[in-house]
């Protein structure tokens, strides 16, 4: 089933070691060295394992994102914006076990052959996992690194065979105020909706995400498959999905919905493009502490060679 | 007087001890790393909260000193209303030196184009020539025009609680608890009684002429 790709880093890391792989490779001595396992410890570890949550099994290394220092598990799981499970960035952690994400099943149906359910179960065990190291940048102009664990979305979509009429997929969150307390209350028009345009859906990088650093994902972080399209602003990448559907016009989103003059469908990371309340051009880093310089935000959230065709022609302004 | 000497000796230092406790405990913090993973929203957060919760402490020395009959309330309202500017600046500074890294052009910028800075902004500034005039001596000099220059105070507090509806995202639930705080001390400055009696006053006037 695995097919062994030759991996392009693994000339490269032999000559040069800079400065960030060289930390990386430090706190992976640590781990093996806190785990007891030494030289037994396998090469897809290269961050330090957090402390709790249950491992999932299989999941292969990839080739993204290793350049990039991954924000430390306890950051990455305990400053969340989750609106379902509490205003407040510290709420949704707090929440958490609120949450039940068994049984899951999500289904999956509109302009598609074969539309159906699919059990969490059946994509943890039937999908191959891999960990990519994606930036993630949120609209109110922070930032995080994160070793997600998942795969590409059109893996799951292709399945489906959606026809010619599927331009756009639609996402719907979990609506259930007794589990998702945050729901109780109008804050946002439940359930959270968010959508993509078909060739951004299946583009590799578009991720549905089971994990975080090897772990499965936490109620917080949108337990137990959420979106991550890394080149847009974190309020794309919608959390605990149960529905998927193709459809042909452009679906109404969340944020969009309530203000479109803040929050736009394409929502894509552009420092040339401000936000009516936050400026773009600069972000901040989760987990470098208070006086640390801000980071430059880049175009595309830095994947612009890999998305930016997507969007040619278009005036990104106007599809903000 | 046995009051006035609790009040010089307890109370006043005890609070003032109390204003300073959200500063120390944010110093701390910073000491200890224990600000939580975004620690400048955590300053941001709490200098802010605290510049708009000492404003509206101040405000309620006028009615609470009808309610317990003392001059006491009306002592403290100098002490307040200073230690609600000194949060106001270090917010402001913050914002300043930590958010925007003195960059001055993007800072420009904001405070004209985000209209939740420019409230904020307005907000801080009318507090300065109110703290500037804070002391004995601009009180006797002003006249009566201090208390009329004071007044700005109200403006400012709208401001900030305005400065708050705006700058969050959906939840709107805690920017309104201190716009309905405000609005309720300013509800208590309404002279009730003057409009009753204006009220009353024509009717007497009538059963007379009658």
């Amino acid at each position: 089933m695995l097919i062994k790709i030759r991996r392009p880093w693994e000339l490269k890391e032999s000559s040069v070691t800079p400065e960030p792989h060289f930390r990386q490779r430090r706190k992976l001595l640590q781990a093996a060295a806190a785990a007891g396992v030494g030289a037994a410890m396998p090469a897809i570890a290269r961050v330090a394992p957090p402390k709790q949550g249950r491992r999932l099994s299989n999941v292969r290394d990839s080739e993204w994102g290793r350049e990039l220092e991954p924000t430390d598990f306890d950051d990455i799981t305990s400053y969340n914006n989750f609106l379902e499970l509490g205003a407040g960035k510290r709420a949704p952690a707090r929440n958490a076990d609120k949450l039940r994400t068994r049984p899951w099943s999500i289904r999956v149906n509109g302009a598609c052959e074969k539309p159906g359910q699919i059990d969490i179960e059946d994509i943890l065990r039937k999908i191959p996992q891999e960990e990519r190291i994606y930036r993630f940048r949120c609209v109110e102009a922070w930032g995080m690194i994160v070793p997600w664990d998942g795969f590409s979305l059109g893996t799951l979509l292709k399945r489906f065979e959606p026809t010619s009429k599927a331009r756009y997929v639609a996402f719907e969150t979990l609506y259930d105020p007794e589990h998702l307390p945050g729901q109780r209350r109008n804050i946002l028009d439940w359930p959270y909706r968010e959508g993509l345009r078909m060739d951004e859906a299946m583009h590799p990088l578009t991720m549905l995400v089971t994990g975080v650093y090897g772990m499965e994902l936490p109620a917080q972080n949108g337990a137990p498959l959420r979106l991550i399209v890394p080149w847009k602003y974190g309020f794309k990448s919608i959390k605990s999905i149960v529905g998927i559907y193709f459809v042909e016009k452009e679906p109404a989103t969340t944020w969009a919905a309530l203000q479109p003059e803040e929050y736009g469908f394409y929502a894509n990371v552009n420092p040339e493009v401000d936000h009516p309340r936050w400026s773009q051009k600069y972000e901040r880093r989760i987990g470098e502490g208070l006086f640390a310089r801000k980071h430059k935000t880049l175009k595309f959230n830095g994947y612009a060679e890999e998305v930016a065709h997507l969007y040619k022609g278009m005036d990104l302004r106007k599809f903000y | 007087m046995a009051s006035d000497l609790a009040f010089h000796r307890l109370l006043k230092p005890l609070l003032f001890l109390a204003c300073l406790a959200p500063c120390a405990r944010l110093l701390w913090g910073i000491q200890t790393d224990d600000l939580g993973p975004n620690p400048l929203e955590t300053v941001t957060h709490t200098t802010g909260d605290w510049a708009l919760r000492l404003l509206l402490v101040t405000l309620a020395m006028t009615p609470l000193r009808r309610l317990v009959h003392a001059a006491w309330p009306l002592r403290l309202r100098r002490m307040l209303g200073l230690f609600a500017f000194f949060y106001a600046c270090l917010h402001f500074a913050t914002w300043l030196v930590l958010d925007q890294e003195l960059r001055w052009s993007d800072i420009v910028v904001d405070i004209g184009k985000r209209p939740y800075v420019t409230v904020g902004f307005a907000a801080w500034l009318l507090l300065v020539p109110l703290a500037l005039t804070s002391t004995r001596r601009a009180m006797r000099r002003l006249g009566r025009r201090w208390s009329q220059l004071h007044k700005l105070v109200y403006l400012a507090t709208l401001l900030a609680v305005v400065h708050y509806l705006w700058l969050v995202k959906a939840d709107l639930r805690d920017p309104l608890l201190y716009a309905a705080v405000f609005a309720g001390l300013m509800l208590l400055r309404v002279p009730w009684r003057w409009l009753f009696q204006e009220r009353r006053t024509p009717r007497r006037g009538e059963m007379s002429g009658g």
